[in-house]
């Protein structure tokens, strides 16, 4: 086993209040790991000081073994680490399918290639095979604003996987997402971990998604990390009770 | 449908073309002048709205750029210098110019971006004005000639017409390509969403400097139009008001719609020809008829379009998700 993602000591700041207090935790190759805890107690945070959209005030972040941090949000993308957003982020006015492929087009060719060559960037295919494989094939030319809030948020996760990333932080993938297509949303990145050996970092609050899908759950509290483990020994974990799951 | 409706839309382009190369044939010294302005504020304006419409990168400094422009094409076409030649200069030099001037661009937005660029506006006007040895200062460079283009003298307004409109042509498909590229699909995410473009690996930088590096470079062509077009530029009628001219084009036009400018220059070129009749109350007619069309679409006219094709696309959506709803909910 090969860490993929190694976060030793980050913390973050803002003006007086310690958002993220010394986090340090590995993500091995092919695991699903859980990230909960109560708002406000710095996932996002953490999230962003990770993926380059904060500068961590400090500590260290390694993606298989090289040091990333300080580097761009779209550099760090091209080595292979992916995201969604806590909040939906499509864009209204592409169709689903120029959604994908700009979500890919970054990981292809270079500046040149990309201007002269052709105007899907070779990605069609591969935008109606994650089309498919997200189950939105009706819709593939319809404007992403015109998608039901569900289906934008599948597309949302279907975006962060076109560059065929490494690693992938998902913030809250199924928040808002109802029942059945939550189902959906399960299936297909334990799919997608499964068979392209993907590594997850999932936050999310529904208790089941992530009890279900994740192999490990880390519980934060205040900026600190609280506990980690198997969810078995989370879910019993009196301190987690405590602070987050509740009696 | 599709088929047929690019049919259309390809019948309808023919028969613009064929109307922009045949109706002015009938016309005098002074609608072929206003014609060619149209023709070159066009190219100015396209280039406005890829930094603005296309990567959402407010600029008050277009008109500078036609400035840039026109200085670098009269001061070297008055030596003798062909005007391809003085072209590829005015094009090389605004490329440059505009991506210094897209720096500020990294690291302020919207009104803040604007105040950065309407300065920088000010301080080329002030170069143009003061900087005699070169630009011959409040007198200006008189007697630009017209140019003579693989071997084809442009010396009568119907002739200088036709390049003007060649050159209208070329910049639209160079600017066509652009946008249909994967490029034009990065300008337009880092418009609408610069964080989540940065996660899909979109470098927002270079885009946004890009942007306002070819922007400025097609506002460096027309300026080469424009100084052999007028025959004579003092830095006077390249005030700021070129730049909010411009901007303005770009907004009533249709801002992020390709044809945006074309329509967009037309009304700020021709309709106070139009409104001439009505002698002293023209600007007032033609300020209010701006006002009241971005009362009522805030997009320009193409936006008006716009709208109506997303309003059937998102019922047509809605029937095709309620179709598939019945269908999930009568599957056994």
């Amino acid at each position: 086993m090969t860490a993929v993602l190694e976060v030793s000591d980050i913390r973050k700041s803002f003006g007086g209040i310690t958002a993220v207090d010394g986090v340090s935790f590995e993500v091995q190759e092919g695991e699903i790991l859980g990230l909960i805890g109560p708002n406000g107690c710095g996932k996002s945070t953490l999230f962003n000081c990770i993926l380059g959209q904060l500068t961590p005030s400090g500590g260290e972040v390694k993606v298989d073994g090289k040091i990333v941090t300080g580097l761009r949000p779209s550099e760090l993308n091209r080595l292979g680490v992916s995201r969604t957003f806590q909040l939906l982020q499509v864009f209204p006015k592409l169709s689903v399918r120029e959604n994908l492929i700009l979500a890919g087009q970054e990981h292809r060719g270079n500046m040149a290639s990309r201007l002269f060559g052709a105007s899907d960037a070779g990605l069609t295919e591969a935008a109606d095979r994650m089309i498919g494989f997200f189950k939105l094939d009706h819709l593939a030319g319809e404007p992403a604003g015109s998608l039901s809030y569900g289906q934008q948020k599948l597309l949302d996760a279907a975006m962060a996987f076109m560059g065929g990333p490494r690693l992938v932080l998902l913030d809250e993938p199924a928040g808002g997402v109802n029942l059945s297509m939550l189902a959906d949303l399960k299936e297909r990145l334990a799919a997608i971990n499964r068979e392209n050996r993907a590594t997850f970092v999932v936050i999310e609050h529904n208790m089941e998604f992530v009890m279900s899908l994740c192999s490990r759950v880390m519980v934060m509290a205040e900026g600190r990390i609280l506990a980690i483990g198997e969810p078995d020994e989370i879910r019993a974990n009196p301190a987690v009770i405590d602070a987050y799951l509740g009696r | 449908m599709r088929g047929l409706k690019k049919y259309w839309r390809i019948g309808l382009g023919i028969v613009a073309i064929a109307a922009l190369i045949a109706i002015p044939l009938g016309f005098n010294r002074y609608g072929l002048f206003i014609l060619s302005q149209w023709a070159v504020m066009t190219i100015a304006a396209m280039g406005l709205n890829l930094t603005l419409g296309y990567a959402g990168q407010v600029s008050l400094a277009q008109g500078a750029f036609v400035r840039i422009g026109a200085y670098a094409a009269a001061i070297m076409t008055t030596q003798g210098v062909p005007l391809m030649a003085a072209l590829c200069v005015s094009v090389l030099l605004c490329f440059a110019v505009g991506w210094l001037l897209g720096y500020p661009a990294l690291r302020v937005q919207h009104h803040y971006l604007a105040f950065v660029t309407l300065a920088f506006s000010t301080l080329a006007f002030l170069v143009f004005r003061n900087e005699s040895w070169l630009t011959n200062g409040i007198y200006g460079i008189s007697n630009i000639p017209r140019p003579t283009i693989f071997g084809f003298p442009t010396n009568r307004p119907l002739q200088f017409y036709y390049l003007c409109l060649a050159s209208l042509g070329l910049a639209s498909v160079a600017l066509w390509w652009l946008i249909r590229s994967p490029w034009g699909r990065a300008f337009l995410a880092l418009r609408e969403n610069p964080i989540r473009a940065q996660s899909l690996g979109v470098d927002t930088r270079r885009y946004t400097l890009m942007a306002f590096a070819i922007g400025s470079a097609l506002g460096g062509v027309a300026g080469t139009l424009y100084a052999p077009l007028t025959q004579y530029i003092d830095p006077v009628p390249f005030n700021l008001s070129l730049s909010l001219d411009l901007l303005m084009m770009v907004i009533v036009g249709g801002a992020g719609f390709f044809f945006g400018p074309f329509l967009g220059a037309m009304i700020a070129v021709l309709l106070p020809e139009w409104l001439r009749f009505t002698e002293g109350y023209y600007l007032m007619l033609y300020a209010a008829s701006v006002i009241g069309l971005l009362i009522y679409s805030p997009t320009g006219i193409l936006g008006i379009l716009d709208r109506m094709v997303i309003q059937r696309r998102t019922k047509s959506a809605s029937a095709l998700r309620a179709a598939a709803s019945s269908s999930l909910e009568t599957a056994p």
